[in-house]
């Protein structure tokens, strides 16, 4: 089966600083990925790389195919970045728009199909209440949400989410969850970096970096996997089964 | 679930029609004012003699429908420069286009050697206007080399600045070197209207035309911006295309402008401020409303200038120094930047 994406040998420098030094990953289609490490291992570097964000050596094929066309890639391709800023004086309504921007035609307007996706993808965020108040008047996790609702209004098989559950409260995060799992259950592929280890266990595969390179790629629930990320977290965090989850604990400090 | 009706709902849900309307009922307003009001204050000459109706008609039109016009296309190339650098305090003066086109402009003056903007006939004017624009255009680059590109907003402010001081030196010394252009210079850098013909309405016109629809055009790249360049990128914008083009109806805006009434500050800062203080659209609206609202805005301080000491008739670019001025202090008393 053609990966959803695959990279080969893939560098990135930033200010004269090499972050990613030779990645080379398959992601399968249909899976839920998470891109875990330490801090300035590369996480984000990596995932921008992947979604044709940033300059970069080395080879990326998305679903089987290198040179695409922005728009046709930006219709495969949703991305939602870090702390996105601004955009204070748009409506929230207006912001999920965007996502549909990849598929209208230079200032043709939203067609009645482009209405029915936002709403819909607003209402999976629960964030169509305050659709007409400007991102400026609403809290960080409000506006978080929003802002996933305009990466799932791409309506693109893939999704690339860059630590996606920035400000939002716990019921929100599993809210998140059963989003990435309908989509990657509806046949799409999801990607995230994520700080927080408990959920990124939640994933079907880990991609464990460290100082610019892949660590360790495999299944969540695959002990190896456990021990790499022991690894990278200087062999202070260890991997349990809890209630049915993998949970990742700090060890406990010795006196 | 009904919405929680308060302000910003409310003021989002404003409608860009509307408030496009009312601005455009109020320019209609001010030109029968602008031409009512002449060197000795109120005096209508509606339905006067043959040279009530040549003042009326060759010089008080023109000047009220030129100073609207460079209103317009500095309150649209203000909120070009807040979208494209994504900053609310971006204005076609702090990147240094403004020093720039005045200095394109004075080394014109030194070059065709005649007063300037009383200077007649299309080719002088379009020397003029050219000269301000490559001035801009010239300024605006050398900023964005200076700030290496438009991601570091600190260091985009810091270099216009930079760049306006260094134009303003540079025009300085030009003056300093050919005193004869002086007296030219000193009307442009204080801002008039004065020399506005229906010439310069004909070519501000075309401008403002050509500049509105291309903005217009970015739009939804100005749009998905708003929410970072990778974000813009993910959707399939052309950033760089993009840049390249609003840079260039920015400059062309702002030379023009420039040219014709010099240095006019504020309209430009305060222009899409006011817009959006009434409405909250997406830049398809908001670039042409800020147009509207520019216009409406010097429009009104020309008059203002006319007016208030007539026969005396004041800098007009003084004047919106100090009501722009005032406006945004009353700005950030009332909510902190």
């Amino acid at each position: 089966m053609t990966p959803a994406l695959r990279a080969s040998d893939l560098h990135v420098s930033l200010g004269g600083r090499e972050v990613l030094r030779g990645i080379d990953l398959s992601l399968s289609a249909a899976r839920w990925t998470a891109v875990v490490g330490p801090n300035g291992a590369g996480k984000t570097t990596m995932l921008k790389a992947l979604a044709h964000l940033l300059p970069a050596r080395g080879g990326v094929e998305m679903l089987g195919r290198v040179a695409w066309t922005d728009r046709e890639r930006a219709r495969r391709l949703a991305w939602l970045g870090q702390n996105e800023s601004g955009a204070e004086d748009l409506r929230a309504h207006d912001v999920v728009m965007l996502g549909r921007l990849p598929h209208q035609p230079w200032l043709g307007g939203a067609s009645a199909e482009d209405q029915a996706i936002v709403e819909d993808a607003m209402r999976q965020t629960q964030c169509w209440d305050w659709r007409l108040r400007p991102l400026g008047q609403l809290s960080g996790g409000e506006r978080q949400r929003v802002l996933l609702a305009r990466a799932l209004a791409v309506r693109a098989p893939l999704l690339l989410m860059d630590e996606p559950l920035a400000n939002l409260d716990p019921p929100h995060q599993a809210d998140w969850l059963a989003i990435v799992r309908r989509h990657v259950a509806a046949g799409g592929t999801a990607v995230s970096v994520l700080h927080e280890l408990n959920m990124a266990l939640h994933a079907d595969e880990l991609v464990v970096m460290d100082q610019g390179r892949i660590a360790h790629h495999g299944a969540c629930a695959d002990p190896a996997t456990h021990e790499a990320l022991r690894e990278v977290f200087a062999r202070r965090v260890r991997v349990h089964a809890l209630a049915g989850q993998w949970v990742a604990l700090p060890d406990a400090v010795e006196d | 679930m009904p919405l929680a009706r308060d302000e910003a709902v409310d003021r989002a849900t404003r409608s860009p029609l509307a408030v496009g309307l009312v601005l455009i009922a109020v320019t209609a307003l001010l030109l029968a004012v602008g031409t009512a009001v002449g060197s000795l204050g109120w005096e209508p000459l509606w339905g006067g003699a043959d040279t009530a109706r040549a003042i009326l008609w060759e010089i008080r039109l023109p000047r009220s429908l030129g100073a609207w016009l460079a209103g317009a296309l500095l309150g649209l190339a203000g909120a070009v420069a807040q979208g494209l650098f994504r900053n609310p305090l971006a204005d076609p003066y702090l990147l240094g286009s403004a020093t720039g086109a005045a200095f394109g402009v004075a080394m014109m003056l030194v070059l065709i050697g005649v007063a300037p903007m009383a200077a007649d006939g299309w080719v002088a004017r379009l020397g003029l206007t050219g000269a301000g624009f490559a001035g801009a255009v010239g300024a605006v680059l050398v900023t964005l080399a200076l700030a290496r590109g438009v991601q570091h907003t600190l260091r985009l402010l810091l270099a216009g600045v930079i760049v306006g001081m260094v134009f303003g030196a540079l025009s300085a010394l030009v003056m300093f070197w050919v005193p004869d252009i002086l007296r030219s210079m000193q009307s442009f850098l204080l801002g008039t209207t004065g020399f506005l013909g229906w010439g310069s309405v004909g070519l501000l016109g075309v401008l403002l035309a050509v500049s509105v629809l291309v903005a217009i055009g970015f739009s939804p790249a100005l749009d998905a911006l708003a929410l970072g360049e990778s974000t813009a990128i993910s959707l399939g914008i052309p950033l760089s295309k993009v840049r390249v083009g609003l840079v260039g109806v920015m400059a062309l805006a702002t030379g023009a402008a420039v040219a014709q009434v010099g240095l006019i500050a504020f309209i430009g800062l305060l222009a899409p401020h006011l817009v959006r203080a009434a409405v909250k659209p997406t830049h398809r609206w908001l670039l042409p409303l800020a147009a509207l609202a520019g216009g409406v805005l010097l429009l009104a301080a020309d008059v203002l200038a006319r007016w208030l000491l007539a026969p005396q008739e004041l800098p007009v670019g003084a004047l919106t120094s100090l009501l722009g001025g005032g406006y945004l202090l009353w700005l950030m008393h009332r909510r902190p930047l």
